[in-house]
């Protein structure tokens, strides 16, 4: 404010750029490039969602962060009368065929953005939808930009998302990992995600140790495959969560990059500086906001937010206020947009890097976090023995991933119950939870309406009417011969399906002819 | 913890109250639900934990099994108001009197509504154990 020059980094030792990394990946961070402000988007039908996206792009974004609707995100159709009867576009876009992927993507030219598919389970379908989206749109395949979250290890610990077992699963990933390595240079397929682990109950520490453990498992996977560790390692991104324990989550994002740095090279023997870096996104806690006094959830997640920026974050989407109510209105997205603004525009803290290195405490609390985390990754490396994939494998099979999440989940609220913990307006400082002030009372909340489900079983019912269904049915026994064939990549027949208009309840259930499909055992 | 004791139970019950714990549909937010199957117990109820993905056909299928007292259901994607009247369609059709609990991200707006159609009582995210135990023992008294 008052104009003092500042340089654009402090201390000594290794510095922010330089291995391991641990003060950010870039040596001004910030300074040169800020962070991106990434808001996630989806609602209704593709048409609906296409909206959003040409209002954002219109509004100076480069960057589109898709959510999908529960029947897309478990690989179920829209028609599904056991599964998706309720769900149709409700907590994200509904996505049944290609045609609603071309939909989504109208007049969008995806050469020049870059796009975030949030799906694991079906997230084969849905990138070989957006790699045809492209093909009919004139944009080579070497064009697209972007990231699938296509994380399933997280899924079996913490989200539930899954579909396959865990093994044909991996063979998945590692089909679409080969897939992009060789034809699409700028696509990330795997986005490594302790978000979900998190908003599912489980420490700081957790998260951090789970989610390294889930990434070195897919560097074992993909080298198992016979990928080069070089030629996808720098491919590979993060995602995480920021909470509100301040210096704890700017400790677990320090240590993230130091030991995915120190044990790609020493372990995994990594050479090139790019797959070395952990690059990652954040979002602020969606599980922290109170659904009592909801406006108050605007301090919550700026002060996330401000330590996801301290931290080094590359991407952010900041959390709506209303989200413990519902989706979020527009003018709680863009009061959460602005928030990142005035963390990016008006503090200042983006002029250093890493402007807390060096203090104490937070040097501390970063080797605290790294000490926590390698002695789960020890932990899963002795369970499968010398092998964090097996590792991680056997603690799905034997839920210590979803008991440690459980216990800790637990924990925490008896924490609340007994008041050792405080959360504004929930256990204290609760005057004013039933202000009648027309906010969090339901008047002012988006609400999505029964007659999207039946707009979209119209617009499935009229492409199934007018695709051949010959074409779908010899594409589809492609896509089951090669799931019998492990030395047969994938995607090229996931493609060639969806383009014959085969639905992506088609193309999964054709998987799980061959791969079954997975179901947990029911522990509390 | 704040626990009431097994001997404030009330409505002069003997046998600890009976629930059936569920998420119906595709949601796989089962954080809440788990969490609450651990303050029920810790409250002396016996709790039958069906988790994710179940049908309304696989709830009544547990109620009748289990012999259970009252159902709880977890929702957090919006689709109550779809779901409710189906699992209370489905125990009239079977002919069980069992009261449902829903908790989760339910709008204030559409607490009434849900009661209208026949839930007991609808839980927040935030509610205390003692709320959520009293609110399954008022439901079955």
């Amino acid at each position: 404010m008052s104009g003092v020059p500042v340089d654009p980094v402090y201390g000594d030792g290794p510095m922010p750029g330089q291995y391991p990394y641990t003060r950010g990946i870039y040596p001004e961070m910030y300074r040169s490039r800020l962070w991106t402000m990434r808001m996630f988007a989806g609602f209704g039908t593709a048409v609906d969602t296409n909206g959003r996206f040409k209002d954002i792009l219109h509004h100076g974004g480069t960057g589109l962060s898709t959510a999908f609707d529960m029947p897309t995100l478990m690989g179920r159709d829209s028609d599904d009368e056991v599964w998706s009867a309720g769900e149709v576009g409700r907590a994200g876009v509904a996505v049944d065929t290609l045609a609603d992927m071309e939909d989504l993507f109208a007049d969008i030219d995806l050469g020049a953005v870059s796009t975030s598919m949030t799906i694991n389970g079906p997230a084969i379908v849905a990138l070989a939808q957006y790699i045809a989206v492209g093909d009919k749109t004139g944009v080579d395949r070497t064009h697209l930009s972007g990231t699938i979250q296509n994380d399933i290890l997280k899924e079996y610990q913490a989200q539930k998302e899954y579909i396959f077992p865990p093994r044909p699963s991996m063979r998945i990933v590692t089909d679409m990992m080969r897939f992009t390595a060789a034809e699409m240079p700028r696509w990330h397929p795997v986005s490594i995600s302790g978000y979900h682990i998190r908003e599912a109950g489980s420490t700081a520490a957790q998260e951090l140790g789970f989610t390294l453990a889930n990434g070195f498992a897919y560097v074992e996977a993909a080298r198992a495959a016979g990928l080069g560790i070089d030629d996808f390692a720098s491919r590979l991104s993060f995602f995480f969560n920021s909470h509100s324990d301040f210096f704890e989550e700017i400790g677990k994002f320090r240590a993230a990059r130091r030991i995915w740095a120190t044990w790609m090279k020493e372990r995994y023997g990594a050479t090139s500086e790019r797959s070395l870096m952990c690059r990652f996104h954040t979002q602020t806690a969606g599980v922290s906001l109170t659904a009592q006094q909801p406006e108050i959830n605007i301090a919550r997640v700026a002060i996330q937010a401000l330590a996801g920026v301290l931290g080094g974050t590359q991407s952010l989407h900041t959390d709506a206020f209303d989200e413990a109510l519902a989706l979020p209105t527009e003018k709680a997205a863009r009061i959460a947009l602005r928030s990142q603004q005035i963390v990016a525009h008006e503090t200042g803290v983006a002029s250093v890097a890493d402007p807390l290195g060096g203090s104490a405490y937070v040097e501390w609390m970063t080797d605290e976090m790294e000490r926590r985390a390698v002695e789960i990754l020890d932990h899963l490396l002795e369970l499968g023995e010398g092998s964090i994939l097996e590792g991680v494998y056997e603690g799905i099979d034997n839920g210590w991933f979803v008991g440690g999440i459980a216990d800790s989940a637990y924990r925490f609220e008896r924490e609340v119950n007994e008041g050792t913990r405080i959360i504004v307006g929930v256990n204290a400082f609760t005057q004013g939870n039933d202000g009648d002030d027309g906010e969090g009372n339901g008047t002012n909340l988006l609400r999505i309406e029964q007659d999207t489900e039946d707009l979209q079983l119209k617009r499935l019912a009229a492409v199934k009417q007018a695709r051949d269904d010959e074409a779908v049915r010899r594409a589809l026994e492609a896509v089951g011969q090669a799931a019998d064939d492990p030395n047969t990549n994938l995607m090229p027949p996931v493609i060639d399906a969806v383009n014959a208009y085969a639905t992506e309840g088609e193309i999964c259930d054709t998987l799980a002819g061959v791969f079954g499909r997975y179901v947990e055992q029911a522990i509390v | 913890m704040m626990v009431e004791s097994q001997g404030q139970r009330g409505a002069g019950r003997e046998a600890p109250i009976r629930v059936v714990l569920a998420k119906l549909g595709l949601d796989g937010h089962d954080r809440g639900l788990k969490v609450v199957a651990r303050m029920l117990r810790d409250a002396g109820m016996e709790v039958i934990y069906l988790g994710l993905r179940q049908t309304t056909e696989s709830v009544i299928a547990a109620v009748e099994q289990e012999d259970a007292d009252v159902i709880g259901l977890s929702m957090h994607n919006a689709g109550h108001l779809a779901l409710a009247p189906r699992i209370l369609q489905a125990l009239a059709d079977s002919g069980l009197d069992v009261p449902v609990v829903i908790g989760g991200i339910v709008p204030d707006a559409d607490v009434a509504t849900l009661k209208e159609l026949g839930i007991s009582a609808v839980l927040h995210p935030g509610a205390s154990a003692v709320e959520v135990a009293g609110a399954i023992r008022r439901s079955v008294a």
